[in-house]
C-alpha cells in the first residue's frame, strides 16, 4: 500500500484498501491460527477490488469526473504529437498540437480546483488512459479515436454542467468556459476526418441541439480505456 | 448579527448578490422610517424578506432570457437566409456547410419560439421584412467578409449563451439552452475553419485585429443604461449593464475568480508552463453580459 495523500473520494479508496489489507490481514492471520490448530489447508482471503474508483459526491466528484475526461484527452493527444502517423498532415499536426496544450490547461486547471496546492495525488500511481485499443499508426485511426473521445467529453459537459450546486461559482463558471471549446475540438476533428461533418446527425437531434451523454454513458465508453481501474459515477448527483 | 457580514459571506457564495441588492434597492425604502429599518434590520423576518426578493427572480425571468435567445437566432438565421440568396457561396462544401448551420439555426429558432410560449411569455418575432432580421445593407458583396459576419455572429452566439446560462440554474431550460450553445461553437469552429483561421478563438485571429470586427472579441460596451429591449413585437428585460465588473475579453488568462477569491492566472498559476499563453487563452470561451451582447458594438449593430 502506497502512502499517497488522496483527496476524499481516494483518501475513501485508499482507506477502503487499506481496511481491506487490515481486515484480510487480520483474517488471513485467523485462517493462519485456525490452519496452525486444525488443519494444514490454507485458504486464501477474497481480496476486495483495489481497483475499484468511487467518484466523490456533490460538487468535487463533477469536477473529478471533468478531470478523468481531460485525463483521457491529453493522454491521446500527447501521443500523436509524440508519435504521429507518417500519414498526418503537418498542418493536421499542428492542430493535435494546440489540441494537447488545451487539454494539458484544463487538467491543469480541473486538477487546481480540486487542489490548489498541487500537492496531493488525484489519481493512483498506475492509473492511465490504456491507448493500446485504438490504432495509432495510421492517420484514419488517429482520427477516429481522436473523434470518439472529442465527440464523448463534448457531449458529456451539458448533462454535467447543471448538475453543480449552485454554491460552486468558480468550478461552474470555469466547466462552462471549457464547454464550448470541447464544442469546438469535436467540431474540428470531425471536420479533419470527414470534412463538413462538423455538426452531422449523429451527434445533432432534429431540434438543433447536441445529442448528450450521461455520466454512466461516458465512464462506460471510457472503462476499457481505464481498466483495470473502474469508476463509479454512483455517487454523483442524479441523474448520473 | 452583523448584517454585513452576511452579506460579505453571500458574496463569497454569489457575486452577483450585491447586484441583487442594488437592483432591489427599493426593498429598503419600502420599509418606512429610519427607525422602523433600524428595527427591523435586526429581524430574521427582514432578512428573511429581502433575500427573498433578492432571489426571486431578480435579473430576468425565464421568458426574458429565451426571448433574448431567440432574438440572437432569429438575427442569425436571417443572416444566413441573406448570405444563401446572395449567391456568392462557392457551390460544394462551402454551400452544403452554410445550409446545414442555416437549417440548425432555423430549428432553434423554432424550439425557443415555443418554449416561450410554453413558459407563458410572448416571443419575439422576425421575417425578412419585418421584426428582428439582420440590416440587409450591412451584409458584404463578397463571399469571404460575408463570411467574416457569420464567424462573429457564432462566436458572439456561444458567449452570449455563456453569459445568462448561469440564470437558468434548477430549471429544466438549461440543459437544452447549452445543448444549443454547444452546437452554436460547432458552428463557430466550422466557419473559422472555411475562412483558414483557428477553430478555436486565438489571440492571432484575423479579426480580433480588425477594427471592424475585434469588439465581438473584448470587453465592455462604453455606456449601456439598457433594461428592457423593445423588439421583434414584445419587450422583455434585461440585466442591467454592470460596468464595474465587464466579461473578461476572450484574451482572458485570469480564470476562477468569485467574490473575494481572486483570479488565477492560468500561464504560470496551475502548476505547468508547457503551454503558451495563446493556448490558455483559447482553452476558455468567455462570456458575454445581455446589455453588451445587444450593444450597437456589438450583435445589436446587426439589427434591421
Amino acid at each position: 500500500m502506497s502512502d499517497h495523500s488522496f483527496l476524499p473520494a481516494w483518501r475513501e479508496q485508499s482507506l477502503g484498501r487499506r481496511v481491506f489489507l487490515r481486515v484480510s490481514a487480520a483474517s488471513a492471520a485467523s485462517v493462519a491460527l485456525i490452519a496452525a490448530g486444525c488443519t494444514d489447508t490454507t485458504t486464501t482471503p477474497t481480496p476486495a477490488d483495489p481497483y475499484q474508483l468511487a467518484l466523490p459526491a456533490g460538487d468535487s466528484g463533477l469536477v473529478y469526473y471533468a478531470y478523468l475526461m481531460a485525463l483521457a484527452q491529453t493522454t491521446l493527444y500527447q501521443k500523436v504529437v509524440d508519435a504521429p502517423p507518417t500519414d498526418l498532415t503537418t498542418a493536421e499536426r499542428a492542430v493535435f498540437a494546440d489540441l494537447r496544450d488545451h487539454e494539458v490547461v484544463h487538467k491543469q486547471t480541473l486538477g487546481y480546483l480540486l487542489d490548489t496546492t498541487g500537492a496531493t495525488q488525484l489519481v493512483p500511481t498506475d492509473f492511465a488512459f490504456n491507448l493500446t485499443k485504438f490504432t495509432l499508426s495510421t492517420r484514419a485511426g488517429v482520427l477516429a479515436a481522436a473523434q470518439q473521445i472529442a465527440d464523448l467529453v463534448a457531449a458529456a459537459y451539458p448533462v454535467l454542467l447543471p448538475l453543480f450546486t449552485t454554491s460552486s461559482v468558480p468550478q461552474r463558471t470555469i466547466l462552462l468556459k471549457m464547454s464550448s471549446v470541447q464544442a469546438r475540438q469535436a467540431a474540428a476533428v470531425r471536420d479533419m476526418l470527414m470534412p463538413g461533418s462538423f455538426a452531422n446527425s449523429d451527434v445533432v437531434d432534429s431540434a438543433g441541439q447536441l445529442l448528450t451523454k450521461t455520466p454512466t454513458e461516458v465512464m462506460t465508453a471510457l472503462a476499457p480505456y481505464f481498466a483495470p481501474y473502474v469508476i463509479s459515477v454512483a455517487s454523483l448527483a442524479v441523474p448520473v | 448579527m452583523n448584517f454585513f457580514n452576511i452579506i460579505d459571506l453571500l458574496a463569497e457564495a454569489d457575486p452577483d448578490v450585491l447586484d441583487r441588492f442594488s437592483s432591489r434597492r427599493a426593498v429598503f425604502s419600502s420599509l418606512g422610517t429610519v427607525a422602523q429599518r433600524a428595527a427591523l434590520a435586526t429581524s430574521p423576518l427582514f432578512l428573511g424578506a429581502l433575500f427573498q426578493k433578492a432571489y426571486a427572480g431578480t435579473a430576468s425571468l425565464p421568458t426574458d432570457i429565451l426571448n433574448y435567445a431567440l432574438t440572437l437566432e432569429l438575427l442569425e438565421a436571417d443572416f444566413y437566409r441573406q448570405f444563401l440568396a446572395a449567391g456568392q457561396i462557392p457551390a460544394g462544401a462551402a454551400t452544403d456547410a452554410i445550409t446545414v448551420i442555416k437549417t440548425h439555426e432555423d430549428v432553434h429558432v423554432d424550439y425557443l419560439h415555443k418554449a416561450v410560449i410554453a413558459a407563458g411569455g410572448t416571443p419575439v418575432t422576425g421575417s425578412a421584412t419585418a421584426g428582428i432580421r439582420f440590416n440587409p445593407s450591412l451584409l458584404p458583396a463578397t463571399y469571404a467578409d460575408q463570411l467574416k459576419y457569420a464567424q462573429v455572429l457564432e462566436d458572439t452566439g456561444v458567449r452570449a449563451y455563456k453569459g445568462r446560462a448561469a440564470e437558468l440554474i434548477g430549471t429544466d431550460l438549461l440543459t437544452p439552452v447549452l445543448q444549443i450553445h454547444s452546437i452554436e461553437a460547432r458552428h463557430a469552429a466550422h466557419i473559422r475553419t472555411m475562412r483558414g483561421q483557428q477553430p478555436w478563438v486565438s489571440l492571432g485571429d484575423d479579426l480580433a485585429a480588425d477594427a471592424s470586427y475585434k469588439a465581438a472579441y473584448t470587453s465592455g460596451v462604453a455606456s449601456s443604461t439598457k433594461t428592457v429591449m423593445a423588439l421583434g413585437g414584445t419587450t422583455y428585460g434585461i440585466p442591467s449593464y454592470n460596468p464595474a465588473r465587464p466579461s473578461p475579453p476572450e484574451s482572458n488568462l485570469q480564470q476562477g475568480a468569485a467574490g473575494t477569491k481572486p483570479a488565477v492566472l492560468i500561464t504560470t498559476g496551475i502548476g505547468s508552463i508547457t503551454y503558451t499563453a495563446d493556448d490558455a487563452a483559447a482553452a476558455f470561451d468567455e462570456p458575454l453580459q445581455a446589455a453588451e451582447v445587444l450593444d450597437s458594438s456589438r450583435a445589436g449593430g446587426l439589427l434591421a
